[in-house]
């Protein structure tokens, strides 16, 4: 079976011998996209989340052949060590990371994550759904479902707020505003 | 090019280090906060773990695991597995292994996976073409057994207990000292057992080439995973090449080899093609190590001015069957406090559960925080503040040997520490209340014992006044990468950037490895006795002596003689080996890392869930090498310090001794929201019985406490005594009504 993806901006058609394949698997096995990790293969962990049609979800929960025609963007769309995105140079600054195994699933998570601050979605902490700002604790509730067992989770907010300082001022902080990942791409 | 000119230093230690190399350096490298040099790869996902990088034509290998929790595999349904899709062997080899190798066993762990010794113990591999299909293969297999499950021990109370010998101390009379003190605690704590669950499972890619193996897997200390591989296939350490550049965390997880990397080498030798085996998350639970669970009984007395006169702490753990190693839960109770009269004791129960090893400062990590909470239950019994009592019991030499300390800062930690946290506000038992939540404050002491390891590196100037570092040195996370350069980088007078620092391959330079936050001081030594004896080389060019010779940004300086090094090496290479041995100061003096942790604890009454709402440390551990990664460090033991006083704990199924939470969805690691702001200080300090560079281990003593400043500050919270970690909201409702 023949699925075909646009990932990180360029479209390619995977020939599948096996419906059984994750989208996960896919990208690490098949497309040899191996930035994408895989932490518990259980949707427990973030450490394989990647934006699909400008959503962020955990790869391992999904199948291959069910993205037909999306749009796919993995940490190696977000930025490359020449040219880095700010939410990559902040955790290095910030020292966001330490084995850094969960690292791309935490920088591609925020990467989504202010977006959906931009649109304006609420957490479960936004006390008045018309305005999510981008608090210390928005950004932690937000950023709970990437697991970080080297614990650099302060250092994580640190970078995430630094890094929304800067590309808000780029993207001018406007509502549906592009996201960096793929400016980047 | 030439031949390198080979130079070389080794050094044991013997004597107070008095040379202060690192401080008389100029460089002005040493101790910054530099960002990691690998930090670019890992934020963009090219820095790459075991399960990646495969060879050309890679296969894939899924673990089999037993049903059964004792007995003997008699049978295995290998030929309806053989005929299933992509298929390529099913294998059950007596080499394979049954338990992993504990930390720096440097042989092969115990193997044959046929006898069964714990439920989930793998049994067999099975290899296919796709990942997909070796899974799904595995997952049809099907083992005949000679089950003994009804003769297996699966809860601690029905275990029996040895006591060794060599673990058992006394001195004056404890019995004695508890019935004629004026204040004293004889109280009974619980920890749990826990997962280490580093966030790359453990995985292991290994091909052949003629009689030679090269594995690329997720490990810790290569030097010894070599030889346990090369001791569990039957075939010499120089046919064995182990490769781990990047470490997806390790926690002691991954110290020795496991059953993934010699099932690999055994598949990949069978199939004559690269296998791949990645333990799934419940593999990884279930089949690597536990952290022992442990009960532990605290004796402590003192005189009406709150001078403490006895001591006693004796702690029952467990392991599998003849398994040696066993958590040395009373490590630096010897040495913390006073008190004339004392007693150790250490008690290890035989269980049919999953091999149990080192998790991140094994001993120290579950012995300081119960310690430090029946301190405060002391302290709170004879009516002192828990920082004035500790301070008033801080020994002047190690109270048990007589030994004095190589340095010891841990009242300087408690004051300073006090003073910033603003300990003055802390209020009386259930004082305090914002509301539903109950607000309270603890302190803990923070103590881990410091060791030394051999550790050896090559340090290579190149004729262009470059460098390159190179050992068998991992880095799991903790900043090797980042120190060894700057080590290298500060002696030798060079920006960090012109220095590349290889790490990862056990071809090069046998390292200390990571473990027992031992790395950095051993790894570290040996990079600094490897750059010195170059630098000593550049001083004879510049025919000066080596403490008259100024090495900054790529120029070596002497007597008004300012040259490149580059000129300095007139086209040639210049080898430096270092080595650092331990020696008497290991012996003479006890040493340790030392530091003050504060909590900020707010419980609610109404659901009895705990948020940490801060956290601070002042730590002295030596001279600091780089300070970003260091303080990372530091916050990342002490969330691990969260998780074990709040969440973390292994639950064992009573009938058969499974794992019942056995993934990250149940079995609860602190959570990006379950963390405050945590302020990390450090004295600026040096230990010169430590090692050359005067630096003490970091990692670990960040998590030896902290879990015991947020019982205290429960307690403080609530007026209530939490005995059984993790301190849950059912513990919590239960006390409070």
């Amino acid at each position: 079976m023949d699925v075909t993806l646009t990932v990180n901006g360029a479209q390619q058609t995977l020939q599948l011998d096996d419906p059984r394949v994750s989208l996960l698997d896919a990208l690490r096995q098949r497309l040899d996209l191996t930035g994408t990790k895989k932490g518990c293969d259980h949707g427990q962990c973030g450490a394989c989340t990647v934006i699909v049609n400008g959503r962020r979800i955990n790869s391992c929960l999904t199948l291959a052949v069910m993205h037909d025609g999306d749009e796919i963007t993995t940490i190696e769309g977000i930025g490359t060590p020449d040219n880095l995105a700010p939410l990559q140079r902040a955790f290095i600054k910030h020292d966001g990371f330490q084995c850094g195994y969960c690292t791309p699933g935490q920088i591609v998570s925020a990467t989504a994550m202010l977006e959906e601050l931009r649109q304006g979605w609420p957490s479960q902490l936004t006390g008045d759904l018309g305005a999510a700002d981008l608090t210390d604790e928005e950004i932690r509730e937000r950023m709970s479902g990437n697991i970080c067992r080297c614990s650099c989770y302060p250092n994580i907010v640190d970078a995430i707020r630094d890094a929304a300082g800067e590309t808000g001022s780029q993207a001018g902080g406007q509502p549906g505003a592009r996201l960096a990942a793929e400016g980047a791409a | 090019m030439s031949e390198p000119i080979e130079v070389s230093l080794s050094h044991r230690m013997n004597f107070a280090d008095k040379e202060d190399l690192l401080d008389r350096t100029t460089q002005g490298i040493i101790g910054t906060p530099m960002d990691r040099p690998e930090g670019p790869l890992k934020v963009s996902g090219t820095a790459t773990y075991a399960d990646e990088d495969h060879p050309p034509g890679t296969v894939y290998g899924w673990l089999v695991r037993s049903s059964i929790s004792k007995g003997w595999v008699t049978g295995f349904n290998t030929r309806e597995l053989r005929a299933m899709p992509g298929v390529l062997a099913v294998i059950r080899d007596k080499r394979m292994l049954r338990n992993p190798a504990q930390g720096q066993a440097s042989k092969a762990p115990y193997q044959g996976p046929a006898e069964i010794f714990y439920k989930g113990q793998p049994i067999a591999l099975v290899v296919a073409e796709t990942f997909e299909q070796a899974r799904d293969a595995a997952i049809k297999a099907r083992a005949d057994y000679d089950d003994r499950s009804e003769k297996g021990v699966f809860v601690p109370a029905e275990a029996k207990y040895e006591a060794p010998r060599s673990q058992q101390s006394s001195q004056g009379d404890l019995d004695a000292a508890m019935d004629g003190a004026a204040f004293a605690v004889d109280v009974e704590y619980h920890t749990p057992s826990m997962s280490h669950a580093a966030m790359e499972p453990h995985a292991a890619v290994a091909w052949w080439d003629g009689g030679s193996v090269t594995l690329r897997g997720s490990y810790q200390m290569l030097g010894s995973n070599k030889a346990e591989l090369a001791d569990s296939l039957g075939i010499s350490p120089k046919k064995v090449r182990i490769l781990s550049p990047y470490v997806g965390g390790g926690f002691g997880s991954k110290l020795g080899i496991s059953h993934e990397g010699v099932a690999a080498a055994i598949a990949a030798q069978k199939l004559g093609r690269p296998v791949a085996v990645a333990l799934h998350r419940r593999q990884q639970f279930e089949t690597t190590i536990r952290r022992s669970e442990s009960r532990q009984r605290v004796r402590l007395s003192c005189d009406a001015e709150g001078r403490m006169t006895g001591v006693g702490h004796e702690a029952w753990v467990s392991n599998l069957p003849a398994e040696t190693f066993s958590e040395p839960v009373s490590q630096a109770t010897p040495f913390t406090y006073e008190g004339e009269n004392r007693k150790i004791g250490h008690h290890v129960g035989r269980l049919n559960i999953t091999c149990a090893g080192s998790m991140r400062a094994p001993g120290e990590a579950i012995g300081v925080p119960v310690t430090e909470a029946a301190m405060d239950e002391l302290a709170h019994a004879a009516g002192i503040d828990p920082v004035e009592f500790r301070l008033r019991n801080i020994p002047e030499k190690d109270p048990s040997s007589g030994r004095p300390f190589s340095s010891h800062r841990l009242a300087d930690c408690l004051r300073r520490g006090a003073e910033s946290f603003g300990w003055h506000n802390r209020q009386a038992p259930g004082a305090r209340r914002e509301g539903e939540w109950l607000i309270g404050m603890g302190v803990t002491s923070a103590i881990r014992v410091n060791m030394l390891e051999p550790s050896t590196a090559r340090v290579i100037l190149l004729p262009d006044g470059t460098a390159r570092v190179e050992t068998d040195m991992t880095d799991i996370g903790t900043g090797s990468y980042s120190i060894l350069t700057q080590i290298a980088a500060e002696v030798l007078g060079l920006p960090a950037d012109r220095v590349t620092t290889v790490l990862g391959d056990s071809d090069l330079p046998q390292s200390s490895g990571s473990g027992g936050s031992f790395g950095a001081a051993s790894s570290g030594s040996s990079v600094m006795l490897a750059a010195k004896a170059v630098r000593q080389k550049l001083a004879k060019r510049m025919e000066c002596d080596p403490d008259e010779l100024t090495l900054k940004d790529g120029y070596a300086i002497a007597e008004n003689r300012r040259r490149t090094l580059a000129e300095v090496l007139a086209g040639d290479t210049l080898q430096g080996t270092g080595t650092i041995k331990k020696g008497l100061t290991s012996l003479g003096h006890q040493q340790a890392s030392w530091g003050a942790q504060f909590a900020e604890v707010a419980v609610s009454s109404v659901t009895g869930e705990v948020h940490v709402r801060r956290l601070a440390a002042t730590f002295a551990c030596g001279r600091i090498l780089n300070a970003k990664t260091a303080r990372s460090q530091c916050i990342g033991g002490m969330i691990f310090g969260i998780g074990q006083a709040l969440h973390e704990k292994v639950e064992t199924d009573a009938r058969d001794g499974s794992f019942v939470n056995r993934d990250l969805a149940e079995y609860h690691v602190p959570a990006n929201l379950d963390v405050p702001h945590i302020d990390i200080e450090f004295l600026d300090d040096r230990d010169p019985y430590a090692n050359p560079m005067q630096a003490k281990g970091i990692g670990e003593l960040a998590c030896c406490g902290t879990a015991g400043a947020i019982v205290n500050a429960i307690a403080n919270a609530t007026g209530h005594r939490f005995r059984s970690f993790p301190v849950t909201l059912d513990k919590v409702l239960e006390k409070l009504g």
